[in-house]
């Protein structure tokens, strides 16, 4: 892990910040987010966590508080642009980010903004487009893959710029299964091959556990920070801040509940059945 | 389905017409238009025809396509001719005959307008046949540039261009879905007075507006997200080369423009003054 790349210093947030009443989206946030890490935030609806994204790469500017990226101040205009490049930003909705009709022309859409050469243009694209699978499709129209496609163009779109940082905002709500896998592979090939920090905001706890480190918002603060383990290990914290653990989780936690002696660490399937394979192993 | 349409009416095939550089064709149309408006005698029309239709099989845009474009304008041609042929007066007199009169001019008048329309058309539709709507966007932008001296935000406009091209397909889903959301309510759309049917649009055009309004504000984050400023040090990727071929074209196209111009000054003009 190498230093800091972005960071929140005590920022606070309101769409209305004149009305008392209303309530902050985020309220006295603080974060460090290290260089190559996989941050997963998770929250219920209206939590404040699509908000911190907005944060990041200055679409938004704390009320209060500073955000930083390498040291540039999120509020500064002039660092607008740098810090863009930096930060690279996946929405929800692929349609709604896709801005040219031919795959291969909106991945060039960042780097022809940030002036780059023409033949150096190519070569990000093909890279890009390489890194996230969808090569063979650059000649394609972008209405006419699917939604997992679609977001694996979104996302080569954001690397072809050379970022260090990729925010997505649920990139998967709106996919099927399948696009989800796909996007879901495409982020962690990224992170762990490029070195790419990833702040990931979902709202499925199986992609949370994906992540290096899980970082947990109610009312717009930190409610939790730690690793996987760490977070869903608190099964009962999670479910009154209106979250679900993942099945294998919630599965040993409920035989646990029942008097099993079974770890309270447990993420995934496999954890899962081999510690209770163990139980009925000790029984035999 | 809805989805499957192309947008604009590309016929993708290979032809020297389509390799041509866009900037090219689209100057080349234009002076194709101004000398439609400049053949005055039978022989000049006779070049301008033969050169449509050399150039229409060059592009090997089937004839059926060609045909297509013009159906829409059959009723405005047969319309013009005939007002043509009774109201324009001059030259010898053929028929006169209570109120009717027919002379030289108006028959000749109408034919040289239905001529001149057929071609104009034929040949402005085969710039889009034979250019992608992309393309055609790219190269207006570029053949426009120097407006930008003039404050025109050429490429601002440009772009515009591109993401209505682009949001064609999705709104056209959009409208889908909106269509059958209606219709799961008992929406009735296809039945009713005239009234009563463009009455039963307002449910679906109204949710269409809200939606691509909302789009719009994503859209908009979603390109401030990629450093889209809309201002100058913006690169293209593709970049435009004009080649020897097209330069071949431009000659071939200004050998005609002055046989148009010699063809009118030899022969005698069809109309007497």
């Amino acid at each position: 892990m190498s230093d800091t790349i972005i960071k929140f210093d005590n920022v606070s947030f309101a769409y209305e910040p004149e009305d008392e009443e209303v309530v902050r989206a985020v309220n006295d946030f603080s974060l460090d987010v290290p260089g190559g890490q996989f941050l997963a935030v998770l929250g219920h609806n209206g939590c404040g966590k699509s908000t911190v994204a907005k944060l990041i790469n200055g679409i938004l500017v704390p009320n209060k508080g500073k955000v930083t990226v390498e040291g540039m101040d999120t509020s500064d205009e002039e660092k607008t642009v740098d810090i863009r490049r930096i930060v690279g930003m996946v929405f929800q909705n692929p349609d709604n980010q896709i801005v040219a009709t031919i795959v291969e022309d909106d991945v060039a859409f960042g780097p022809e903004n940030l002036g780059v050469e023409p033949s150096e243009i190519r070569k990000a694209v093909d890279s890009a487009l390489k890194a996230v699978g969808m090569y063979e499709f650059r000649k394609r129209e972008p209405h006419r893959l699917s939604g997992g496609q679609k977001q694996r163009v979104a996302i080569a779109g954001v690397i072809a710029m050379n970022t260090k940082c990729i925010v997505m905002d649920e990139p998967t709500a709106m996919l099927d299964p399948q696009g989800r896998k796909e996007v879901m592979d495409t982020v962690m090939k990224l992170n762990k091959e490029f070195g790419i920090t990833v702040i990931l905001i979902t709202h499925y706890m199986d992609e949370a556990v994906k992540a290096d480190r899980v970082v947990v918002m109610d009312g717009g603060r930190i409610a939790m920070d730690g690793t996987p383990k760490e977070v869903f290990k608190n099964v009962e914290r999670m479910k009154n801040l209106g979250l679900d653990v993942p099945q294998a989780t919630e599965l040993a936690y409920r035989l646990r509940k029942k008097g099993f002696k079974l770890p309270d660490d447990i993420l995934d399937e496999n954890e899962c059945a081999e510690a209770i394979l163990k139980i009925l192993e000790v029984k035999k | 389905m809805l989805k499957d349409i192309t947008i604009g009416q590309y016929y993708n095939v290979e032809s020297p017409i389509h390799r041509m550089d866009a900037r090219m064709k689209i100057i080349l149309t234009v002076l194709f238009i101004v000398s439609i408006f400049m053949c005055k005698s039978f022989e000049a029309l006779g070049l301008m025809v033969l050169f449509t239709l050399i150039v229409n099989i060059i592009s090997k845009v089937p004839v059926k396509m060609v045909a297509k474009s013009l159906k829409p304008i059959v009723v405005i041609v047969l319309f013009t001719s005939i007002l043509n042929i009774f109201y324009i007066r001059g030259g010898t007199e053929l028929v006169n005959w209570h109120f009717i009169h027919i002379t030289t001019n108006g028959l000749f008048t109408a034919l040289f307008m239905a001529i001149r329309i057929v071609c104009l058309v034929v040949i402005s539709s085969l710039l889009t046949y034979t250019t992608t709507p992309t393309v055609l966007t790219d190269s207006l932008e570029k053949l426009f540039a120097p407006l930008k001296l003039i404050k025109v935000p050429v490429s601002t406009l440009a772009m515009m261009m591109t993401l209505a091209l682009r949001f064609i397909p999705t709104l056209i889903d959009e409208i889908d879905r909106i269509t059958n959301a209606q219709k799961a309510r008992g929406a009735d759309l296809d039945n009713g007075s005239f009234m009563q049917r463009v009455k039963a649009l307002v449910p679906i055009i109204v949710p269409l507006f809200v939606s691509s309004i909302r789009r719009a504000y994503e859209l908009a984050d979603a390109m401030d997200c990629r450093c889209y400023t809309g201002g100058p040090g913006r690169t293209r990727m593709k970049q435009m080369n004009l080649r020897a071929t097209d330069f071949v074209w431009l000659g071939a196209a200004l050998v005609y423009f002055a046989g148009i111009i010699v063809l009118n000054y030899y022969f005698k003009a069809v109309l007497v003054k």
